[in-house]
């Protein structure tokens, strides 16, 4: 309780970060062994809960596979051009409302009510436009990532300093060169975050979709180890799918920081 | 016309009478043939289908059952979210070990694990309730740990010249400072699981709102999807404007 208006920071100091250390290798094996004792208890129905080496075979085994990165293409094929077409439509969205108060007052509402709306929802319209193939896990991946790219492209024009605006119109500048030397580059973060969330939400809308009509990706496989009750499978996809999403999240988030920092 | 086109409300207005535009050229986009009516039924005809998705399809019902689903997630999720938070916020260690693991949870595809959920819960309301407390989880404690670690040092050093006891402390000054950006983790946490609920449900084939979408799209019955899905955006957004407006209550007054 002593400490507590002083939280918001880490100590640099070699002692804390020991500790820190030590607390999560702790925590994990903790964990770990709870599992353990959990999957050799037999408490729970057998194979719902594998032994973490059998988890561990499985996760060697799906790595070896050629056929799962087959999958993987196909799904980062699909969730790539999702996030290509709903990116694209978002920035211009995005700058077209964060440019025109007018144009905001009169739409931006729609796009800030309709983004947290499930998407999935829209899965039968989908499959009915552009058939049970790729192209509706394409559409899935483009209308889930492009509502938070479109709403933080809206913003960040907004935040943009208002003397770059007008440092770009005392050049004359037209309408592309204003977005491709002043808007863009006076974006990047929001641009960037944008992108982030936009990738995240694009990968869990196909995904999804692909777990609910599909013969191929990654989802197929996921749903595909439930029929057939290959539990170990399962997890090991569940694992390599978390480890791929969380690292592409983080290595977004890096390149931002990276280009922040290159921009100052 | 220009004193009109001046008003604050001219651009809703305008927002209003495009979005009835386009609905209006779809209409006849389909009636001349451009549109495959097979495909997108005619918006006429999704406007008279409500009535009857509602009375027939037991739109009530399953209305109630993906709002109880959202009840006891959101009752999880507050429970442990703030639970943890605090937790999190006591042990200063114990945070800076697990905060970033919390924050990679966040941005993981937890809604991926719903088949795992299947098995272990049965295809059930219990598979349904705990995908949207895993979906919510995250944004709530970490919101209730900034929410705690933000209190002003002005407020801790008043409680403290009190000599409030750290139980005190906390219910007195801790708590009711953070309660705005706790309400804000909730919120999200609330929003992360409704999307979860009726997606899950949507694709388990069982539950409220979401069931029916899948049920009316097996049987192929165009407007009645489209009505549906009309229906789960209405209540999307209804949700939505209303945490906002519980968010906007508790904000502090500058």
């Amino acid at each position: 309780m002593a400490e507590t208006g002083q939280l918001t920071h880490a100590p640099v100091g070699l002692p804390t970060l020991s500790r820190v250390t030590l607390l999560r290798i702790a925590i994990i094996v903790a964990i770990l062994t709870i599992w353990e004792a959990t999957a050799a208890s037999g408490l729970l129905f057998r194979d719902v809960v594998p032994s973490l080496l059998v988890i561990g075979r499985a996760v060697a085994n799906l790595l070896v596979e050629n056929d799962f990165y087959w999958h993987l293409g196909v799904t980062a094929g699909e969730v790539g051009t999702g996030l290509a077409i709903g990116g694209l439509a978002g920035l211009v969205v995005g700058i077209a409302l964060g440019a025109n108060r007018f144009l905001s007052q009169a739409f931006e509402s729609y796009l800030y009510y309709l983004g947290p709306t499930p998407k999935i929802i829209f899965f039968p319209v989908m499959i009915m436009w552009f058939g049970v193939g790729p192209g509706s896990k394409v559409a899935m991946g483009t209308i889930s990532c492009f509502f938070p790219i479109a709403l933080s492209v809206a913003a960040g024009m907004r935040q943009i300093d208002e003397v770059l605006i007008r440092v770009g119109r005392s050049f004359r500048a037209n309408t592309w060169q204003m977005v491709t030397k002043i808007y863009l580059p006076a974006m990047r973060a929001p641009i960037v975050n944008g992108v982030r969330l936009g990738l995240g939400v694009a990968i869990i809308g196909t995904l999804l979709a692909e777990t609910k009509l599909s013969n191929r990706g990654v989802g197929f496989l996921i749903i595909n180890s439930y029929s057939t009750f290959n539990m170990p499978r399962m997890y090991s996809l569940l694992i390599v799918v978390f480890v791929l999403a969380i690292g592409a999240n983080v290595l977004v988030s890096r390149w931002g920081n990276l280009e922040a920092v290159k921009g100052r | 016309m220009a004193a009109l086109t001046k008003t604050r409300a001219f651009p809703a207005f305008v927002g209003i009478f495009a979005l009835v535009a386009a609905i209006t050229l779809i209409e006849l986009l389909i009636r001349v043939g451009v549109i495959n009516r097979f495909i997108v039924p005619l918006p006429s005809q999704i406007a008279m289908s409500f009535e009857r998705v509602i009375v027939e399809e037991g739109i009530p019902e399953r209305f109630w059952l993906t709002l109880r689903e959202a009840f006891w997630a959101t009752v999880l999720l507050t429970v442990f979210g703030v639970g943890i938070g605090v937790l999190l916020h006591r042990i200063r260690t114990l945070r800076l070990a697990t905060e970033t693991w919390v924050a990679a949870m966040a941005s993981a595809p937890t809604v991926l694990m719903y088949p795992l959920f299947l098995v272990i819960f049965g295809r059930s309301a219990n598979t349904i309730i705990m995908m949207g407390f895993v979906a919510g989880l995250a944004p709530v404690i970490l919101k209730t740990v900034e929410g705690l670690a933000g209190t002003r040092r002005v407020l801790i050093d008043v409680g403290r010249s009190f000599k409030l006891t750290p139980w005190q402390l906390y219910w007195k000054i801790l708590f009711p400072a953070a309660l705005p950006s706790i309400f804000v983790g909730i919120k999200l946490g609330m929003i992360f699981a409704l999307i979860n609920i009726v997606g899950v449900e949507f694709l388990i084939n069982f539950g409220g709102l979401g069931q029916l979408i899948n049920e009316l799209a097996e049987r192929y019955d165009l407007a009645g999807t489209y009505a549906a899905i009309c229906f789960v955006i209405l209540v999307s957004v209804l949700f939505f404007m209303f945490t906002e407006r519980v968010e906007q209550w508790l904000r502090p007054v500058n």
